[in-house]
């Protein structure tokens, strides 16, 4: 038996599984149109490569990755390219972003694929298809995943993540328990380019099914099933590793910088099915619950509207007013029913009134610290709230604002019910806006002084050469003043200097441009 | 008595050499404190201060010649900044500086523009591309939205359009609403 270690504080609240994780998961029909946001990752978005009007086929490539930090979006499904324009996605600024509109043909039509033995490709080789394929980490933060695995090789430790702490989602729960030879496939993946000395499988005592059936699955494989006590938030990445390993993840710093790596079942289920059937990532498991009439988990093609996956689970009952895309701790609110689902889309919440009741009015901090006592990070969230209200961001980042993962936990124990991540987010935010406008006005000032500088130059560069020519025609007059003299009947000395000093000036002006001294010529 | 003084002598003359030399050799070229002001404000360079530029702007304040609260583009989060850098008090825009402005970048009409190259001249950042009776544009990535374009342009093409917000841009508003709608 594995010794398990704790991270500071999490809390346990009301975990509303049941009702989803019981059902066996359904694939969801095709849906009347498909919405393809470029922009479903951490990172660039990713290209078009396709126009209105195209035909394609199931698991074509729509949008290709842009650089390194990118991933690819591929046709969920065989159909036609509507249009490729700005639509709403689930994004808390509800600001548009171009989208592929893709209508199903109804054929569900495959581009030619095939599985490939990974064993015989180089490194770099299979990490560039990861790419290709759109790999993205589905634990809700898309990180591309062959740029997680770029420079983990050799490492200590390989974690898979089945916490799934966050209460009513259950897609990973349902994944394990139906999908598990397929995990342990997408693991072996993982396992080979990361090369790591022990593998573990992180699980929440409150998935017995998942925890026998993954348990199964890895019967001589190496890879150790560990099962871990229930908490909010316990599927933090940096509490996971905490747990799992007892080591912390420094601040500022990455899971790699201590040996450990960090990936998704859902992603590893995603790796075999494009390692073993050469299927890129279109579709994705995920949660619909909440104020519906029968909660369930549905295999949804990527882009499919909420409204169509809502439907699927009885429809919304009466009294809903709204949803929540994710989880109801780290989720984002939104309204809008047509809004499309994405690779880090795990659950659909239908809220209602009664299960979700508007939080009382906020009041002021009384500084109990329970917030801190709850605290994943070991923050000193009270602290935070104070400098991120007073817009002291300075002093906020010092406090390590940025080791922050939002899990909101404080939140959910502040008995002055302050919206205390808000204030974070906004602090944040806010932080990062000020360095882009710092790196702006850097570039300007760059520029205006290169300007002034060059100014400056050519003002120089002219003076000398009006000093230059001043001196040629001060020598040509010194000239023909000598010459004078020996001819004292040539007319008023002075004149006749001038004259010749013009004569000079004209003779140096009609020269050709070769005779010319070279310093004049500059 | 006299080993005393001529000690306390010989060191004076010591101490006064060593300060002398580290006057010479770390003199501070220029005034540290205008680069502390330059680098608060948005070098957007526009003269709208009254001043060719930021950082003559910066220099009459390191001065004292220059209120703090005469750069619009810095907004009042600006004036905020130099008073904390300063010692000095808040003090609101003056009634002959103009209100702040979303950001916007100048943009030229290329079917009008007629390669003048005055607005070339004109630009404080070299943000602009052209050259004599050619088309100009702009180089919206470099443009500061000083608005110093506009005027010299003989056939009014430039146009400032206010900057769209995107996702890459976006930021979380202060929650201050929430809070100030239920406090009792």
């Amino acid at each position: 038996m594995r010794k398990l270690h704790t991270f500071h504080g999490g809390i346990h609240p009301d975990e509303h599984k049941l009702m989803s994780s019981t059902p066996p998961s359904a694939r969801a029909p095709l849906p009347p149109r498909l919405i393809l946001p470029l922009q479903q990752h951490i990172g660039v978005r990713a290209k078009t490569v396709v126009q209105a009007g195209d035909k394609v086929l199931k698991g074509q490539l729509l949008a290709s990755s842009v650089g390194m930090l990118s991933a690819a979006i591929h046709a969920p499904t065989s159909g036609t390219v509507v249009s490729i324009e700005f639509q709403a996605v689930a994004h808390p600024s509800g600001l548009p972003e171009l989208c592929i509109l893709l209508k199903p043909d109804g054929e569900d039509r495959w581009i030619e694929h095939s599985g490939f033995d990974y064993r015989a490709l180089p490194r770099e080789e299979l990490l560039t298809r990861l790419r290709d394929a759109g790999i993205v980490g589905l634990g809700g933060a898309t990180f591309p995943t062959h740029v997680k695995l770029n420079n983990a090789q050799g490492i200590q430790t390989l974690i898979l993540n089945g916490a799934e702490c966050e209460p009513w989602i259950t897609t990973d729960d349902r994944l394990m328990r139906e999908r598990a030879a397929e995990i342990v496939q997408g693991i072996e993946v993982l396992r080979y380019l990361a090369q790591p000395a022990e593998t573990l499988i992180g699980i929440e005592d409150n998935k017995p099914e998942a925890i026998a059936a993954m348990q199964q699955a890895c019967n001589g494989s190496g890879i150790e099933v560990v099962v871990i006590p229930t908490l909010y938030p316990s599927g933090g990445e940096k509490q996971l590793i905490k747990i799992l390993t007892g080591k912390e993840v420094p601040s500022g710093g990455r899971p790699l910088n201590i040996g450990v790596a960090c990936s998704n079942v859902a992603t590893a289920c995603a790796i075999h099915r494009l390692v073993n059937h050469g299927e890129p990532m279109i579709s994705r498991l995920i949660t619909v619950t909440g104020n519906v009439k029968s909660p369930q988990n549905f295999e949804a093609l990527i882009g499919t509207p909420i409204d169509e996956l809502v439907q699927l689970a009885g429809g919304a009952l009466p009294d809903s007013n709204g949803f929540i895309v994710g989880g109801p701790m780290m989720g984002l609110e939104v309204t809008n029913a047509q809004l499309p689902v994405v690779k880090g889309s795990n659950c659909i919440i239908v809220k209602s009134g009664k299960l979700f009741p508007a939080p009382p009015p906020a009041l002021p901090c009384i500084r109990c610290t329970r917030c801190v006592q709850v605290c994943p990070a070991e923050l000193q969230p009270q602290d935070l709230y104070w400098f991120a209200k007073a817009k002291n961001l300075g002093k906020a980042q010092s406090f390590h604002l940025f080791d922050c993962i939002e899990c909101g936990a404080c939140s959910y124990v502040c008995p002055s019910n302050i919206p205390l991540v808000q204030y974070y987010r906004f602090a944040k935010s806010q932080i990062w806006a000020n360095e882009r406008d710092k790196e702006a006005a850097d570039l300007a000032r760059e520029r205006h002084e290169f300007q002034l500088m060059r100014i400056e130059r050519d003002k120089q560069d002219k003076a000398e050469k009006l000093a230059q020519k001043e001196k040629a025609a001060l020598a040509a007059k010194a000239a023909a003043a000598a010459k004078t003299q020996g001819e004292p009947d040539a007319g008023t000395g002075a004149d006749a200097a001038a004259i010749d000093a013009l004569r000079a000036q004209v003779r140096e002006i009609a020269r050709p441009v070769s005779e010319q001294p070279p310093e004049k010529s500059a | 008595m006299l080993t005393a003084l001529l000690i306390m002598s010989a060191l004076a003359l010591l101490l006064g050499a060593v300060l002398g030399f580290s006057a010479i050799k770390f003199k501070v070229e220029g005034n540290p404190l205008v680069d502390k002001i330059d680098a608060i404000l948005p070098q957007t360079q526009c003269g709208q201060c009254s001043f060719p530029g930021c950082k003559p702007y910066a220099m009459a304040i390191a001065a004292g010649e220059a209120e703090i609260n005469r750069c619009p583009p810095g907004g009042e989060e600006g004036i905020r900044k130099l008073a904390d850098l300063l010692g000095k008090e808040f003090i609101p825009f003056g009634e002959d500086t103009a209100a702040p402005k979303p950001k916007s970048v100048a943009v030229i009409d290329e079917n009008t523009c007629i390669g003048c190259t005055l607005c070339i001249q004109a630009c404080p950042v070299d943000a602009i591309s052209g050259a004599a009776k050619q088309m100009h544009t702009i180089i919206e990535s470099e443009c500061t939205g000083c608005e110093l374009c506009v005027p010299p342009c003989p056939v009014d093409c430039i146009t400032m359009v206010p900057l769209p917000q995107t996702l890459q841009t976006w930021k979380w508003q202060y929650p201050e609403a929430a809070l100030e709608k239920t406090a009792p």
